[in-house]
């Protein structure tokens, strides 16, 4: 077997991995009833989903021209930023009571978001 | 010297991640790309000094390395962890929690790499952080044992990080 169908066949594992990881987690987001639980799937499924896809961007520019390393970039800068994301979903979750109240700090007064004064409480709308 | 040294690399390792991504992003590596790199790497650092005035210093660059492996390896574990509950789990049967995970750690840099690795690791979030920066807030997908989820924390990563940051 010559390197390009080797190549290929990695390539084409690595698109259909992604792409199946990408959309459970969408089946994740679309499944689940409550607004904290619902952010766990694309966050988690998300990140292997978008890296096996751009691993098959790499491989098929090193098999079939003269490589490429900005995947690795992507790659990074995905990781770095997408738990900020997560993150800030959670706190507006949490602000508007969106979710069950969450316990007590043990060692301190409150949690962050939920620091503010009384009167400037953002409760959601019951559904 | 060393004054001069730290004047011209407040951040060593700054500089030489810069220098990296730079020739990441030319995307073919040449001398002259790796001199430019570097010498973005000593400027941007020096320009910014002043606003980052408590950074870390003397990370252990081998146990990061290590660490960043580990994270690695628990996000392909939790990727595939996660898929399979969301596949087979009905929502009734989910058991979702809220975990407070205290916290030994005061650098916000390392408080903010924990966070973020939770984030990424299996089955849990970070929400928030309490105000006087002692605990973390962080959501559990499916536990039934919340004190574990806690404990695997502490014992796995932030072990490591104090280590990291010592």
């Amino acid at each position: 077997m010559s390197l390009e169908i080797i190549g290929t066949y990695a390539i084409t594992a690595c698109l259909i991995i992604g792409a199946a990881f990408a959309m459970i987690g969408t089946i994740g987001l679309l499944k689940f009833n409550d607004p904290m639980v619902r952010l766990h799937a694309p966050t988690k499924v998300g990140t292997i989903g978008i890296g096996a896809l751009l691993l098959a961007s790499m491989i098929h520019s090193y098999v079939f021209s003269d490589g490429s390393m900005h995947e690795l970039l992507i790659m990074a800068f995905l990781f770095v930023t997408s738990p900020i994301s997560a993150n800030f979903i959670s706190k507006v979750n949490i602000h508007r009571r969106n979710c069950d109240v969450p316990p007590v700090p043990p060692q301190d007064e409150a949690w962050s978001t939920l620091d503010v004064p009384e009167d400037e409480v953002e409760v959601a709308p019951a559904k | 010297m060393t004054r001069l040294f730290h004047w011209l690399f407040p951040h060593p390792l700054l500089t030489l991640l810069l220098a990296a991504v730079w020739v990441l992003l030319q995307n073919q590596f040449t001398p002259g790309m790796a001199v430019f790199g570097l010498i973005l790497g000593i400027i941007i650092p020096r320009l910014t000094v002043a606003w980052w005035p408590d950074r870390p210093v003397g990370i252990r660059v081998g146990k990061m390395a290590a660490y960043c492996l580990l994270v690695l390896w628990d996000i392909l574990v939790a990727n595939v962890e996660v898929a399979w509950i969301v596949l087979t789990r009905p929502n009734a049967k989910l058991r979702p929690a809220w975990v407070v995970v205290p916290l030994d750690l005061r650098q916000p840099e390392a408080i903010s790499i924990l966070a973020g690795t939770i984030t990424l690791t299996p089955g849990t979030v970070t929400a928030d952080l309490s105000d006087g920066g002692h605990s973390l807030l962080v959501h559990a997908l499916d536990t039934d044992n919340p004190d574990a989820v806690r404990d695997a924390i502490k014992h796995r990563y932030e072990r490591r990080l104090k280590e990291i940051f010592a």
